[in-house]
């Protein structure tokens, strides 16, 4: 048997510590190649047009990616429109309101929500928010702001609001949660100044906590927008998977991921695979564009704070 | 003078307003976690019976039946994600923990934050050309890798966080003895730390279990009982996706049930693995 000194063993553990953590770089690299390499037919045949045609027919193939775009994005905006105000609100709430001993339990509270596994939310969504939606909400809206030509249509509780409310309970936790880490980082002093010049605690928030946190809460904000943005499950239980652009949000549309979960594995024509492959990627890249972007805003403001 | 008065009235006003405004979005929260918890308690207590626990689906059009298949199932193939991610991920926690200042950790650490965001419908497309394409049938080992690549990122993270509280004296006390650094990562650092780091591997097998995207085309599912690695195999989630959108009552009423099952199971992991963590992190583990 070879007997290594102590100095070649560390050096045998180094590298072997090393080699698995390039290996799990290399892995997130291999992701993107064998989505693209998968998604290549799709994308010579259709190239950057795929993005702009909305035309989604296997059975004609046609494939355009624009209506799940367009249903990705709005039901994100949507749930980012609720989700962030109610959010940072909450963190406030924590942070700055409560005594420490009750934030803990309240914090666990809202964090739990982001344990609650989407299908459940899309279960959830089917048997309670779906009928809630379509018997009180679109009818209340119709009749108080039928002038806003979102509101239009008719409601079947299965569309665009319904993911879209789903899909804002889901990111609240994200959202509040990098917000309160980005509340807690202000130093207490700041705030005892603004109290010593006779500010209300909503001038002193306004002040001392919520103008030196912008780019942390813009970041949150981001974070939580990429997690609506790649949700699959609740989405597809509720949207009504169907590919079209309309402005009414009580319309069903479909999303990036929905189509993917909907179509895959019942898709015959190679060009179907690789062009949902194609989908998959476009969606991979704005995830992966929006959290770089996110962290590169957590990056600047650690560096400031 | 009676302008200073109205001016200290309105900002004591909109003081209270702002009070107002945030007790009732923490309201708004709070009210559909317990409403989502509410409704599944009732709706999937009052459905759970057992042969829930101790049956297999009937044929369509048979009342009753269990989902079995689907549970062991999820067992199954969550061990098998464990199996996967644990050695690589608690080794890249080590060299995070260890070598922080290195080139490669700080990639590393970006790596681990990008793939916490990748969606899981992406993660299950890559499995499905990975594994099943090569195999040429949807499999329980392409449900495994799916689930393992989900839990890398929360495992690396948690075990770099719980291996950092391991104080540096220890390490120094373990050098000046004379032993090489590997036995002091492995006798020293990693033997204290067992308990911590399976927290982590629980918090993370809580995220794996209820995914239901990146298993549509790896595990697939099946109405049988299976526990061959090569052959599709049910799961939890998925069942309850199969049943929530199915037009039986009977079947809905069983994702109820699974849903109900699902989520206690997810929620006190959960819950366990956040308190343990934070009482590790409040004692600074020593």
């Amino acid at each position: 048997m070879i007997k290594l000194n102590s100095k070649t063993q560390d050096a045998v553990l180094f590298y072997a510590l090393r080699i698995i953590s390039l290996l799990v770089i290399g892995l997130l690299l291999f992701i993107i190649f064998v989505l693209f390499k998968a998604a290549w037919p799709s994308i010579t045949q259709n190239g950057v047009k795929f993005i702009f045609n909305q035309e989604w027919n296997p059975v004609e193939n046609q494939f355009g990616a624009l209506p799940f775009i367009f249903g990705t994005l709005i039901t994100s905006l949507i749930a980012v429109l609720i989700a962030a105000p109610v959010s940072i609100f909450v963190a406030l709430f924590i942070s700055e309101y409560l005594p420490k001993n009750i934030s803990h339990i309240i914090s666990l509270l809202v964090e739990m929500v982001a344990a609650i596994p989407s299908i459940v939310f899309g279960l959830w969504g089917i048997f309670y928010l779906s009928p809630f939606v379509k018997n009180t909400l679109a009818p209340f809206l119709k009749l108080h702001f039928s002038f806003v030509p979102i509101f239009e249509g008719p409601s079947f509780g299965i569309g665009i609001l319904t993911a879209a409310l789903v899909l804002s309970i889901m990111i609240v936790p994200t959202i509040s949660s990098v917000c309160r880490s980005v509340f807690e980082l202000i130093p207490q002093h700041q705030k005892e100044a603004s109290y010593a010049l006779g500010s209300t605690k909503f001038e002193m928030i306004k002040m001392a906590v919520l103008s030196p946190s912008v780019s942390g809460i813009t970041s949150a904000i981001v974070l939580g927008l990429g997690r609506a943005l790649g949700e699959t499950m609740a989405v597809t239980m509720l949207i009504g998977n169907s590919p079209i652009i309309s402005k009414s949000i009580f319309a069903p549309a479909a999303t990036m991921a929905s189509v993917i979960a909907n179509e895959y594995t019942d898709a015959n024509s190679p060009l179907h695979v690789s062009s949902l492959c194609y989908l998959a990627l476009i969606l991979f890249l704005i995830t992966f564009l929006s959290n770089i972007f996110a962290k590169n805003i957590v990056k600047n403001f650690s560096k400031i704070g | 003078m009676k302008v200073t008065f109205n001016y200290r009235l309105v900002r004591s006003i909109k003081n209270q307003l702002f009070t107002f405004v945030i007790v009732l979005s923490a309201a708004v929260v709070l009210i559909p976690l317990l409403m989502i918890i509410q409704f599944v308690f009732r709706e999937g207590a009052s459905s759970l019976n057992l042969s829930f626990f101790t049956e297999l689906p009937k044929p369509v059009g048979e009342l009753g039946g269990g989902m079995l298949h689907a549970i062991l199932g999820t067992t199954y193939i969550v061990l098998l994600g464990v199996l996967i991610a644990v050695p690589i991920g608690v080794t890249c926690g080590i060299y995070l923990s260890e070598f922080s200042k290195s080139k490669i950790s700080k990639t590393l650490k970006v790596t681990v934050d990008l793939m916490s965001g990748i969606p899981s419908i992406v993660i299950g497309i890559f499995a499905y050309l990975m594994v099943v394409v090569p195999l040429k049938s949807f499999s329980a080992l392409a449900g495994g890798v799916a689930l393992s690549i989900i839990m890398l990122p929360i495992i690396i993270k948690t075990s770099e966080e719980i291996l950092k509280l391991v104080p540096n004296h220890l390490r120094e006390a373990g050098l000046a003895l004379g032993l090489p650094r590997w036995k002091v990562i492995f006798f020293i650092i990693l033997k204290g730390s067992i308990a911590n780091l399976l927290t982590g591997i629980i918090l993370a097998v809580s995220r794996a279990a209820g995914e239901t995207a990146p298993l549509l085309f790896t595990a697939f599912g099946n109405m049988y009982l299976s526990f061959n690695i090569k052959e599709p195999m049910a799961t939890l989630p998925v069942q309850i996706y199969t049943y929530a959108i199915s037009p039986f009552k009977d079947w809905q009423r069983q994702a109820w049930a699974g849903a109900f099952v699902l989520m206690v199971l997810i929620l006190s992991m959960n819950l366990f693995a956040r308190y343990f963590l934070s009482r590790i992190k409040d004692k600074k583990g020593y």
